[in-house]
């Protein structure tokens, strides 16, 4: 995974609420076996009106976007977070995410940044009164900058930031203990079921 | 950072603290993974990772893979049609073939949707960890499991490690209490209880449900209880293991036999929350008020009674609430005030993880006996699983659905999702057991009301959504 510092890049302020994972890319677009190529599924539903936000000419570039809350609720498919990935976003700015989303967000290296709704509203009205200008999202700091020096704090759990920031991979920190893990499995009660060898009813 | 729980506790921190690897300060808890449930959609690209990285699965013998949601439910003898579904399908099962996985294919008497193979095969248990690349894998919560759905790189990361790194959630417990309506079913009370907490209401909590409505419920109505947690944003949700859970699991393939099943049920047994276990929030649910429960909106929390009328939108004070409803009375086609009995449907749907077990079946095909479905309405009846198909036709339920006039299919996920080709069309109406009533979840454009079994049989019959006591003549009410 590429560490995650700072990341300047132009707001998309999406306007709605309770958008959830078959919103941000349905069903149907999940049928491929790799990790790319989810961007044409993103919002698929929205796509064709002309007035979505992202067929707006100043959000075009957008790579942060501020949806309502409740974003990333619903279906746990991990292509929500390749497909806004893919498409170009680096950070989602909100209030309430949806858990598994905002899981996945911290293990594919999207950035979720956790701020009151109250300053989504502010950040809502600053971009639209400012569409395309580009903003600063600290990981380090935690800090949100606007170009007029106006500052939000963001929420993230340690553990994940110092992820992002150092690029780890969880599987070999996990690895590392393979030696507990081990541990733990000699200790496990017989009684607990296997799937191999496989029995069935008949 | 919490430690391991003293004094009296909770049954999932039970649960959670029988399977903590390693704790340390700062970090999350690593968890052990007693069961991984592995199907098409969600885990190609995590095998991917592990053929990058050349690392095996460390414990075959605690995973278990089938075939559900991109399966078709028509001609399942023949190749999949869909090019890009069948390449999924078919990396599922070399995947499985080269990783020593067992896996139960579409044709298989095991196959089915994966939350529904579990416990039938008997190997959803008390007291175990599952997890799934699946939302809905709170299902097996109704067996005292603590069980929750991960996204593909977990899902790659428990395959390589059977662990988890997990932060400990807070705990809530839902009170139920009270006989049910006639008429009225689990599906009834979550979709109640969801309005109730909204959406967002369970975010960061493991819930249990307890109470005396829950413990008279069948393991097949506990489940569909589970199921829904995920949908009020819930981490998991779980019911303590009573003689229902241990009846069901009994003589099931992989129960305990012998000594061994002395030893699991002694130990199940212990799997409940203490008397003065405190919870960070708890929520009171009054079962006996209780009404047939349907939803409006686009999101399960948008629910009323079916005896009530599609909301106002003004009336909503919370202004996200308000805007919600709009945008959702628009996308559904409706005008407030309208009463929900006068809307019309195109489609029934009956299945799913939530409603496919047969008990649903059962249920539904007691409302068909001797019915036709309006001419307005087309009717596909999906059971959850290949083995609840036989169970059905063994008992003869597919000739009431058929005599019905409603389609007879192959088990899998299906409209659920409107992955495979059953799907709605742009503007059509479905009445649908399943669990979610998003924009497009059922096919792009289709308009999803989420409702018991028994409202989608009664309501195919009058094709507006309907209770099976509006079939009964006025005059024999009485
Ligand atoms: S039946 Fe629906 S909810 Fe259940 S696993 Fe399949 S797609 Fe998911």
């Amino acid at each position: 995974m590429d560490k995650f510092s700072t990341h300047i890049g132009v707001p998309v302020p999406l306007r709605r609420s309770n958008v959830d994972t078959d919103q941000i890319i349905p069903a149907v677009y999940l049928k491929r076996i790799t990790r790319d190529g989810f961007e044409d599924g993103l919002f698929s539903a929205w796509r064709n009106d002309p007035d979505f936000v992202l067929n707006q000419e100043a959000y075009r570039a957008g790579t942060i976007l501020i949806p309502g809350p409740e974003f990333g609720t619903g279906s746990s498919r991990e292509h929500a977070v390749w497909a806004l990935q893919n498409y170009g976003f680096k950070v989602v700015i909100g209030s309430r995410f949806g858990d598994i989303f905002r899981n996945n967000s911290g293990k594919a290296g999207l950035l979720v940044a956790l701020v009151e709704q109250d300053v989504v509203e502010q950040l809502w009205d600053w971009v639209d009164a400012h569409p395309g200008t580009a903003i600063e999202v600290s990981l380090e700091d935690r800090v949100i900058s606007l170009p007029d020096g106006t500052r939000h704090g963001f929420t993230i759990d340690d553990f994940t930031r110092q992820r992002l920031l150092e690029g780890l991979d969880d599987i070999s920190m996990t690895l590392q203990h393979s030696d507990e893990i081990a541990a733990y499995e000699a200790s496990r009660p017989s009684f607990k079921p296997a799937t191999l060898p496989v029995r069935t009813a008949d | 950072m919490p430690t391991t729980a003293s004094g009296p506790t909770t049954l999932s921190d039970k649960v959670w603290d029988a399977h903590v690897v390693r704790q340390a300060a700062g970090e999350p808890d690593l968890l052990f993974i007693d069961l991984h449930l592995v199907h098409e959609v969600t885990s190609p690209q995590a095998f991917a990772g592990l053929k990058l990285a050349g690392r095996p699965v460390r414990r075959p013998d605690l995973t278990l893979a089938t075939e559900d949601h991109n399966t078709p439910t028509l001609d399942i003898d023949r190749p999949i049609a869909d090019p890009v579904s069948r390449t999924q399908v078919d990396t599922l099962r070399k995947n499985a073939a080269e990783f020593g996985i067992r896996i139960h294919s579409l044709g298989d008497k095991d196959q089915g949707v994966v939350h529904i193979i579990g416990p039938q095969l008997g190997i959803t248990q008390p007291g175990m960890t599952i997890v799934c690349g699946d939302s809905h894998t709170s299902t097996h919560g109704a067996f005292g499991a603590l069980a929750f759905g991960i996204g593909t790189s977990e899902v790659e990361h428990v395959l390589a490690t059977q662990t988890l790194p997990q932060a400990r959630p807070k705990t809530m417990a839902v009170n139920i209490n009270g006989d049910l309506p006639a008429g009225v079913t689990a599906k009834d009370v979550v979709l109640a209880l969801i309005a109730k907490v909204g959406t967002g209401g369970g975010q960061g909590y493991i819930v249990e449900y307890r109470g005396t409505t829950i413990e008279n419920l069948s393991m097949e109505g506990r489940m569909t209880i589970c199921n829904m947690s995920i949908e009020w944003g819930a981490k998991a949700g779980m019911i303590a293991p009573d003689q229902a859970t241990f009846d069901y699991i009994k003589g099931r393939p992989h129960a305990p036999e012998g000594e061994q099943w002395d030893a699991a049920v002694e130990y199940w047994k212990t799997l409940r929350s203490d008397d003065d276990a405190v919870f960070d929030r708890e929520v009171d649910i009054d079962a006996t008020q209780l009404t047939p429960f349907v939803t409006w909106g686009t999101n399960p929390g948008q629910g009323v009674p079916l005896g009530a009328v599609v909301p106002t939108p003004s009336d909503f004070t919370d202004e996200v609430d308000r805007t919600a409803a709009e945008k959702a009375l628009q996308y559904m086609g409706l005008t407030a005030g309208t009463p929900m009995r006068e809307i019309a449907v195109d489609t029934v749907f009956l299945g799913s993880c939530t409603n496919g077990r047969i008990e649903d079946l059962r249920l539904a095909a007691s409302v068909l006996q001797g019915n036709r479905i309006a001419d307005s309405v087309r009717m596909l009846v999906v059971p959850g699983s290949a083995r609840v198909r036989l169970q059905a036709e063994i008992e003869g339920l597919d000739k009431v659905f058929l005599e019905a006039g409603a389609e007879w299919r192959a088990a899998g996920c299906s409209m659920c999702l409107g992955m495979n080709p059953d799907q709605l069309a742009p503007g059509e109406r479905a009445a649908s057991t399943s669990n979610r009533n998003f924009e497009g979840r059922q096919g792009k454009g289709g308009r999803t009301h989420l409702v018991s079994p028994a409202v989608a049989a009664a309501t195919a019959i009058t094709g507006h959504l309907s209770a099976p006591q509006d079939l009964i003549p006025a005059e024999q009410k009485g």
